[in-house]
């Protein structure tokens, strides 16, 4: 744009409504820092550059409204989390007052008298997302260890790509490959190889249909492996090098330096990396409710259906007749809702304590 | 164990200056280093053996996916609507545009919040505490399961009219684009030098006008790619469809009505007992895997190459 212009009669092209006024421009700091240096200051009608930028919205009021409008923008964050909650609250007022506390620790769900209770709920969820993360953790930490010390450059763009892009294929996607490659490998050979050799742990009793909770435990653990190993790459690389140069120069082996050097630093975000994969777990829908059986009962066999919070949800709120039932299922909602907040709390703490609280952060 | 007497200092060299002699080791330092060597190399082997546990399936998968999906791929399936059950041939060609529908309704509403969010974070925000706990709540936000932004959606809007909709889909997806679009907006935006913006306001622009034309169009790209990915999130969502936008065997334009979408059909695909939609599913999932990796390299490629890379 040419300062030489005319001043433009016409609004700002941008945000045409908002308002103009001529009062005195709203300087910046380092405008009064160069006029307090310079004894430039002048008297006399505003120069026509001034009279150009005040045309163009240069003005306290249109600052103002602009700052207001992010700030309404930023605080809309704020109300979706309260709307969320006292939506839920709301529709599931009906079973609050019906059970009470006690609705999670019922075992009975059934829609026909109206008796509900979510502990099957619960257990299945509880079960699935553990099981999940004892199968997770300890590669995505490998995983992680591998990208972030030990890879060759030219290898760790690409490992890091695939991994991205395996935390971005849809949920729905990976329940489809479940029903029709992991359903059939865990009914034919995983199975029964496991029934031989841990069969006396008596984890593995009853019919294996394929279906069950030990299958959804895999897919949840294939599925959050990516988001854990990145998360923990990051946190890893954000150790500084100095730390790691350091315990290199006392004659430390890698292993000894990404121990006392990286983990030792990075522990708390790794703490943090695995409870936002718990998270992950617990709210995990399609593929899970595509697997699990969907049977709503508490069974030690891992091989026995079972049923999660989420796809109960998932299977039976368009089909819940009677609006206790529909009460009911938003309840459960109401908990993963609640359930989730907490988690992914705690685990954002702790990944902040690392990343953005460290006294010497890298980048 | 360490009775080895003192090794006596012995000129060694050519120099002739007095020092040890260079292997000198106790037994116990000996062994020890060589459990600690061994150590170092197990670790090695298992975190590579882990990689190499983890990619191998997931790229399996993703290969298999592939295949099914090429293999079941055919024209009919961008130009036909579902077939009855029974009969062979039809397509998804309604999810495809109904897909495109909630999801351009979702962006319409979610991307201008959430940028709007991320730029209130970066440019008015910073050191403050109201923007510590917008950043911690959009994180928070982040991670809540998209089921409950569907019975959310479904509280709100369906339970009020009576009926699925698109248009409760897409308020759905909408909010759980905000909270990625505002993280990656504030990022991006904090990687914007100072002089640039100091440079605007000390030619007298005004601050709103500093933050759109310099802040926001020099993270462009990163800004853009932050979008791209959240579309892609929401692209492939399904649980918060499933009761809102709900489905249709038909063509449905309409936004009160309730429309089809990609991940949905092959939901019901997918759990259903036939194969000729077996096969729906397996094509459907490999198009709207398409569809991701393409956004994802996208955005991979523009933030490799990022303007941005080089300024900070």
């Amino acid at each position: 744009m040419s300062l030489e212009r005319e001043p433009e009669p016409s609004s700002p092209p941008t945000a045409p409504s908002l308002p103009m006024d001529a009062a005195p421009i709203h300087a910046p700091a380092i405008i009064n820092f160069v006029a307090a240096s310079e004894p430039v200051a002048q008297e006399g009608p505003p120069s026509p550059i001034r009279q150009y930028l005040s045309a163009r919205g240069n003005g306290g009021l249109a600052d103002r409204t602009f700052a207001a409008a992010m700030l309404v923008c930023a605080l809309s964050i704020f109300a979706i989390v309260l709307f969320i909650l006292t939506i839920l609250i709301a529709r599931s007022k009906l079973s609050l007052a019906q059970f009470g506390f006690g609705f999670f620790l019922r075992s009975a769900w059934d829609p026909v008298s109206g008796d509900f209770g979510a502990l099957p709920f619960i257990f299945g969820t509880l079960t699935t997302s553990l099981l999940a993360l004892a199968m997770a953790v300890p590669l995505a930490l490998g995983v992680a260890i591998f990208l972030a010390e030990l890879c060759p450059a030219r290898l760790r763009a690409p490992i890091s790509f695939l991994t991205e892009l395996l935390a971005a294929i849809p949920s729905v996607v990976y329940g489809l490959w479940a029903v029709f490659v992991l359903v059939p490998i865990m009914r034919d050979q995983l199975g029964p190889l496991l029934v031989k050799y841990l069969g006396w742990t008596g984890f593995f009793g009853g019919y294996n249909f394929g279906v069950g909770m030990l299958t959804a435990s895999i897919i949840l653990a294939i599925m959050i492996l990516p988001i854990i190993s990145s998360i923990t790459r990051d946190i890893m690389l954000a150790v500084p090098v100095s730390q790691r140069e350091a315990v290199l120069a006392l004659g430390a082996t890698r292993w000894e330096m990404i121990r006392t050097g990286v983990l030792r630093n990075a522990r708390i975000g790794i703490v943090g990396a695995v409870i936002l994969g718990l998270g992950r777990a617990l709210g995990e829908t399609m593929a899970v409710t595509m697997v699990i059986g969907n049977h709503p009962e508490i069974s030690k066999s891992l091989f026995a259906p079972g049923y999660t919070l989420a796809s109960v949800i998932a299977n039976e709120f368009t089909e819940a007749t009677g609006d206790m039932y529909l009460s009911a299922l938003i309840e459960i909602g109401l908990a993963l809702f609640l359930v989730t907040i907490v988690v992914n709390a705690i685990a954002r703490a702790l990944v902040w304590a690392v990343t953005r609280g460290a006294p010497a952060r890298s980048i | 164990m360490s009775t080895n007497p003192i090794p006596t200092v012995t000129p060694s060299g050519d120099d002739g200056l007095l020092r040890p002699p260079m292997d000198f080791q106790t037994r116990r330092m000996r062994l020890n280093s060589a459990r600690r060597y061994l150590v170092n190399h197990l670790v090695t082997g298992l975190a590579v053996l882990s990689t190499v546990l983890v990619i191998v399936p997931l790229v399996a998968i993703l290969g298999y996916l592939i295949y099914k999906g090429a293999s079941s791929l055919n024209l009919a399936f961008f130009t036909h609507i579902p077939a009855p059950v029974g009969e062979p041939g039809g397509g998804m060609a309604n999810s495809m545009v109904g897909s495109g529908i909630i999801l351009a309704l979702a962006s319409s509403m979610g991307v201008p919040v959430g940028i709007a969010a991320g730029v209130y974070l970066a440019e008015y925000g910073r050191g403050k505490m109201l923007a510590m706990a917008v950043r911690f709540t959009a994180d928070v936000l982040n991670g809540i399961p998209s089921i409950v932004m569907g019975i959310a959606a479904y509280s709100l809007i369906v339970m009020r009219q009576m009926h699925f909709s698109a248009f409760s889909g897409g308020v759905a997806l909408a909010i759980m684009m905000v909270p990625t679009i505002t993280r990656t907006t504030e990022e991006m935006l904090l990687t914007v030098p100072h002089a640039i913006r100091e440079a605007a306001l000390g030619l007298g622009v005004p601050k709103w006008r500093t933050v759109i034309s310099v802040s926001l169009r020099t993270a462009s790209p990163g800004i853009i790619t932050g979008c791209m990915l959240a579309f892609a999130r929401v692209a492939g969502e399904t649980a918060p469809l499933l009761f809102t936008a709900f489905g249709n065997q038909f063509w449905s334009f309409k936004l009160n009505e309730p429309i089809a979408a990609l991940p949905l059909q092959i939901y019901v695909y997918a759990i259903s007992p036939y194969d000729e939609w077996h096969r729906l599913a397996w094509a459907g999932a490999l198009v709207l895997i398409l569809m991701i990796m393409v956004s994802v390299t996208l955005v991979r490629i523009y933030a490799g190459r990022g303007i941005l890379k080089g300024a900070s």
